[in-house]
């Protein structure tokens, strides 16, 4: 049980962590923008192709540095040039770009790199077991994973509340205008912040791609997560995004590592049922096979309980 | 104020894409029009690599065996249209009422029981409403037992084998190895996952009491991002063995996991193969990784399926023939049309029920007319780069086959109640 309990709380983690680096630039964006980008998981699925054409050639490490970067940079002309065009329509507007902007890039992928699988491997440096516990490896780059997630949320808090331009960011994002009077370029602070938002959605990509595998289905799968963890943290809010990524991913893995479900239920309740019962697939529901949709209803619930979110300051 | 503007150029959008796809819509079939094939399956999302590979794998038999030797019926070429349906029964439903709203009268589809499910009871009821307008289902992949079982339909065709049929291959195998103690289950939350799951658990205490299922999970399909919890409780109780039905990118991704945690035992597999399978198991999947399946791999020895192989290969290089099954049922299709001289649904349906085909590399498929189930050699392979002739994913491993199993072993009792259109 011991060890189902620790290596349930380290996939939590790693998975948590990879959550929080695409929800931190997404949050940013979010409480700039306004609007939900769509197609924020597509940027992560992009970092994740880049590094891999990279690693093809160059390695992983440099793939490591140069395709967030050019992920960022994409990021940042596409909100140089189309975002802020559409901005002058409205929210809606916003919302239906960014919305089409994701089959984009999912088609542009499955064209460029087709629809296969890529062999997008973790590099030969970290692929060995860190230590082995009750006969399982937990692998060194997972750690890496890790050790990269807490790095950057340790950057961008000390970025954006102990330095200058955090402090611009964050006046920019609520009062754009007060900031724009005080001779700052705010359409500039937008597009770096959305470059950067994107940018590190790109870096989630590269490490996240040799582990989860890299195919054009990616995007999908992390896609509408991510979105719940903004809104549960906290819309704007870097560690709300922090604690609702860990209490997300440590949520989903506990559920799977337990053992529990409908039918234990109904035992400690003495109750019993046939099987060809018209609900029997109710009957027979297990916590590990709801664990993934669990995340959704804490979304309900923070949503009915607490609609701001865990660390929200304001009403929306 | 905008937000009318902008709904107005919207609208505008609408109005012109809608007249762009009026002008395109086809007129009415001709005698020498090509005979039209509604290939609906997933072409984006996390099975696309699937669906597209099917696709192209259907659209290169039709070219290469017919349309290059003159057409069939006199001259008609085989024409396959990719319809896409993100691997959803609603979608596909959506894509179904194009492919007929186009004429189209021949479907096929396989990746997803749901899917296909959802398929087979559509056709059934539109075909009742519309028997001047029959449609025929060609599933070459979707293997829940249901569908020519309790839910068969005199539309519906499978050529491949079902899940209960594999999964008695695959537990006679399990039976042989006598290291094997303890087996965990794991599979996709869907009727086909289930329906594996089920399976092996009676015919393992069947052939082998002593064998304790230690786990029989299920999992959403195309959901789990991450196969490293599940694996865990694999490792935590203590299988020497893991039997899973997962295809697509959840077997890639459980097969990574399992990798990653370090734990070497062997995995029983249906599709743990091609379409970047293969080559992300790599080394780690060597002698590990068994499949059961009806499409013989290394060694390949039929000169015809050689260079048939060859030549897909020169077109695609960086694709596999994983379903040459799908060659054999249009080969069946077709001598159906050539044999009544058409394209009707019914007529073809009837003369495919217990036709009797060769296959490419020379083994005799039967569509057996009670139930409309195919039967033919099964085989179990197994993930290795030693005596590969014929890789997948250009990886250097690839599939060798360890053991046959003859036609008549893999025969089981139908327990379809047809119901049968009249003319």
């Amino acid at each position: 049980m011991i060890e189902v309990l620790i290596f349930a709380t380290l996939n939590g983690l790693v998975t948590g962590l990879l959550l929080f680096m695409l929800a931190s630039g997404l949050t940013l964006i979010f409480s700039m923008m306004g609007v939900l980008n769509f197609a924020h998981a597509s940027f992560y699925m992009l970092g994740a192709y880049f590094a891999y054409s990279i690693s093809l050639y160059l390695g992983f490490w440099p793939a490591l540095i140069v395709a967030p970067v050019l992920v960022g940079l994409l990021g940042a002309l596409i909100e140089r040039y189309g975002l802020r065009r559409v901005h002058k329509s409205g929210h809606v507007a916003e919302l239906i770009f960014t919305f089409g902007l994701a089959f984009l890039i999912e088609e542009a992928v499955q064209f460029f790199w087709g629809r296969a699988t890529k062999d997008y491997r973790s590099p030969d440096l970290l692929d060995f077991p860190l230590f082995t516990l009750f006969g399982q490896n937990f692998p060194a780059y997972k750690a890496f994973m890790i050790f990269i997630s807490i790095a950057i949320f340790i950057g961008l808090y000390f970025v954006l509340t102990r330095t200058r331009i955090g402090i611009i960011i964050q006046a920019a994002i609520t009062h754009p205008h007060t900031v724009a009077n005080l001779g700052h370029n705010v359409p500039l602070i937008f597009m770096a912040v959305f470059g950067v938002g994107t940018g590190l959605a790109g870096l989630a990509g590269v490490i996240a791609g040799p582990v989860l595998t890299t195919f054009p289905g990616m995007a999908m799968v992390l896609g509408s997560i991510v979105f719940v963890i903004v809104v549960i943290g906290g819309l704007g809010s870097l560690a709300g995004a922090l604690v609702a990524s860990l209490l997300i991913g440590l949520l989903q893995s506990y559920a799977i590592a337990s053992d529990v479900g409908m039918p234990d239920l109904l035992a400690w309740l003495g109750i019993s049922f046939e099987r060809d019962h018209p609900l029997n697939d109710i009957w027979r529901l297990t916590l590990p096979q709801v664990a993934p949709i669990l995340p959704y209803l804490l979304l309900v619930l923070v949503l009915i309980f607490r609609p701001s979110g865990l660390f929200g300051k304001r009403e929306s | 104020m905008k937000l009318f503007k902008s709904s107005l150029s919207a609208l505008r959008v609408i109005s012109l894409l809608t007249l762009v796809w009026t002008l395109s819509l086809p007129s009415l079939a001709r005698a020498q029009d090509p005979i039209r094939i509604a290939f609906i399956d997933p072409q984006s999302g996390t099975f696309a690599a699937t669906g597209e590979t099917g696709y192209l794998q259907l659209k290169f038999a039709a070219d290469y065996f017919f349309n290059e030797k003159g057409g069939v019926l006199g001259g008609r070429q085989i024409e396959v249209i990719a319809l896409d349906n993100k691997n959803s029964a609603a979608d596909s439903q959506q894509q179904l009422r194009r492919a007929i709203s186009e004429g189209i009268q021949i479907v096929y589809s396989g990746n997803g029981s749901a899917v296909a499910s959802a398929l087979s009871t559509a056709i059934e009821r539109h075909n009742r409403r519309n028997p001047e307008q029959r449609v025929i289902f060609m599933n070459y992949a979707a293997v829940d037992p249901i569908l020519t079982g309790a839910d068969c339909s005199f539309w519906h065709f499978r050529f491949d084998s079902h899940s209960d049929t594999k999964m008695d291959v695959m537990t006679s195998h399990i039976a042989t190895k006598a290291d094997i103690s303890k087996v965990y289950i794991i599979g996709q939350d869907y009727s086909f996952g289930k329906a594996v799951g089920d399976a092996a658990i009676s015919m393992l205490a069947a052939k082998r009491p002593d064998i304790e299922v230690v786990g029989n999970e299920l999992h959403p399909i195309g959901q789990v991002k991450d196969f490293t919890p599940y694996v865990t409780k694999i490792v935590a109780s203590g299988a020497d063995a893991i039997i899973t039905g997962n295809w697509g990118g959840d077997m890639v991704a459980l097969g990574r996991a399992i990798a990653d945690a370090g734990l070497d035992v062997p995995i029983y597999t249906f599709y743990a193969a091609y379409d970047g399978i293969t080559a992300t198991l790599g080394e780690a999947g060597k002698n590990r990784i068994r499949l059961v399946h009806n499409d013989f791999a290394n060694p390949v020895t039929s000169e015809e399926r050689i260079a048939f192989t060859r030549a897909f290969k020169a077109k695609y290089p960086h694709k596999d023939l994983t379903q040459p099954r799908l060659a054999t049922s249009l080969q069946m299709l077709v001598n159906a049309m050539e044999e009544t001289g058409g394209t009707d649904p019914f007529q073809l349906a009837l003369a495919m029920e217990d036709m009797r085909v060769t296959n490419m590399i020379g083994d005799e498929v039967w569509m057996r007319g009670e139930d409309h189930q195919s039967f033919q050699p099964l085989f179990v392979s197994v993930h290795t780069d030693e005596n590969v002739v014929f890789d997948a994913d250009n990886s250097g491993f690839g599939l060798v086959t360890e053991f046959r199993v003859p036609t008549q072993d893999t025969i089981t009792e139908s327990s379809c109640k047809m119901n049968r259109p009249q003319q």
